[in-house]
């Protein structure tokens, strides 16, 4: 290996992906943890706290006892299919860490399109719960997929115009730019509408709870991954954790300033630390979110969607367009 | 105007159940982690039934009248007794019950004619067998008697 490959952007790229792979699988463990820490709290029990200095190993053990299971594939399932879907889930959200800033300077790769490249691929994981849920010759499963796709289209198009009134004010795709032009002030207080939308599609994107119909364990058992067990099943579970995280970094970076302090005041906090602190600070308020409400039924989430989301998200970007022409 | 004043009023009912469970986030727990942590015991508690002990004679006061064995409508109680005295009652040498199938009716303990019967503040009952749920009063109660005569002795030392 000459000098120049330490140096050169593929290096940096195989350097990027075993990061992200290793910060993953911890993200995901570490989440699992906080979020039936969190649950319990709310319900006023400790959550888990046997294994580990209050229940912290907990997860770890989950995950053994989880590789350790045996992959059932159900009768006159599509063999292919039913394992291609919990590799194709995972991978479109390894490939959102690609351009995510975590600091100044610190991208795997930055791109002039990164912000269209995440929404291209958190697409993906549609497909893949569909294939998961098609494959698996599962009326439950079949079911969950099904409403799966149609509640991502309903919300993707909210999910995209209130992301594109951020981008109509910066004049740009890639994060980077974003985040430095919110140097001083957070578009969460130029764009609260676009925020607020932004945060109840990605919760809806994401599946989680008020929205988590395409598994909703009181209609359809596990909704799409009712037949996979052991990785498989692994697989699913931390995809969704993953994209949480993912979803939420997306937003920290749109409108909490991404590595800046608040107003320009840094009080000597790394940027990763400001960046991973609003990130995390996010994910707990979807996770609060979801132990506070019940599950929406399936006409009003999508009533919810047409009538309320999509309108206002418009009506935001219009304002939005001709506030920036005026200025 | 009602479109937003839905939505404007759905929001803040939103916020509303946000602020129920962050506040819930901070109280303190509920729950006692057991085996470490122990609450008191509700003084309406009944376990098995059990020989009480009177303090003036240190003992029990079991006439071996058989009452209890006779009223107990799922047959749990077993009680032995011989002739050792010539005059006055029997003598108990066996208690024995079987809280398997026991229902907790509490007969025994209104019909004992000396109240010697009482229930006990047992409920760590957890056993492996069937053959744990058979308990010896008698031998309960003398290793009952050693503790408190051992508490006692400790107690005179100690004043």
């Amino acid at each position: 290996m000459s000098e120049g490959f330490w140096g050169s952007e593929w290096f940096r790229l195989i350097l990027g992906l075993v990061i992200v792979l290793a910060f993953s699988q911890l993200n995901a463990l570490f989440l699992v943890w906080l979020e039936r820490k969190v649950s319990g709290h709310i319900q006023l029990r400790p959550g888990p706290m046997e294994v580990g200095p209050h229940g912290l190993l907990q997860t770890i053990a989950d995950g053994v006892k989880l590789i350790g299971k045996e992959l059932i594939l159900p009768l006159q399932a599509d063999k292919k299919l039913f394992f291609l879907a919990p590799v194709l889930v995972f991978t479109p959200v390894l490939v959102g860490f690609l351009v995510l800033p975590f600091g100044p300077g610190l991208v795997i790769h930055d791109m002039n399109v990164g912000v269209l490249l995440v929404f291209a691929f958190s697409t993906i994981t549609v497909l893949a719960i569909l294939t998961g849920g098609w494959a698996s010759n599962n009326k439950y499963a079949l079911l969950g997929a099904v409403r799966s796709v149609a509640q991502n289209v309903a919300y993707e198009i909210p999910l995209l115009l209130a992301v594109m009134s951020v981008v109509l004010m910066v004049h740009s795709l890639s994060f980077s730019q974003i985040v430095e032009s919110q140097k001083t002030v957070w578009f969460i207080f130029i764009q609260p509408l676009a925020a607020l939308i932004y945060l109840i599609a990605a919760t809806a994107e994401t599946n989680r709870a008020p929205f988590d119909i395409p598994e909703a364990e009181s209609e359809l058992v596990a909704g799409f991954h009712t037949e996979y067990s052991g990785m498989g099943f692994g697989l699913f579970f931390l995809a969704e954790y993953t994209n949480m995280f993912i979803v939420c970094a997306v937003a920290t970076s749109l409108f909490l300033g991404g590595w800046n302090g608040l107003f320009g005041i840094s009080l000597g906090i790394p940027g990763v630390c400001w960046f991973l602190l609003k990130t995390y600070f996010l994910i707990f308020v979807i996770m609060w979110v979801r132990w506070t409400f019940p599950r929406v039924r399936f006409d009003q989430l999508m009533n919810f969607s047409w009538k309320v989301m999509i309108p206002l998200s418009l009506a935001n970007l219009v304002i939005t367009a001709i506030v920036v022409k005026i200025i | 105007m009602g479109y937003f004043k839905d939505i404007f009023d759905g929001g803040l009912s939103l916020v509303e159940g946000m602020g129920v469970t962050v506040r819930r986030l901070f109280r303190p727990l509920v729950t006692v982690q057991y085996p470490r942590k122990k609450i008191p015991l509700s003084s309406a508690y009944r376990g098995h039934i059990e020989l009480k002990i009177f303090e003036e004679t240190g003992t029990h006061k079991c006439i071996v009248c058989l009452n209890c064995e006779k009223i107990c409508p799922s047959g749990v109680i077993k009680v032995r007794g011989e002739k050792l005295k010539e005059k006055g009652p029997k003598t108990l040498t066996g208690y024995a019950i079987d809280f398997s199938i026991c229902s907790l009716c509490g007969l025994c303990v209104e019909i004992c004619p000396t109240s010697t019967l009482q229930y006990s503040r047992e409920y760590e009952l957890v056993g492996e067998t069937r053959a744990d749920c058979q308990i010896d009063l008698l031998e309960r109660l003398s290793k009952q008697i050693e503790k408190k005569s051992e508490e006692k002795k400790t107690q005179g030392i100690a004043a």
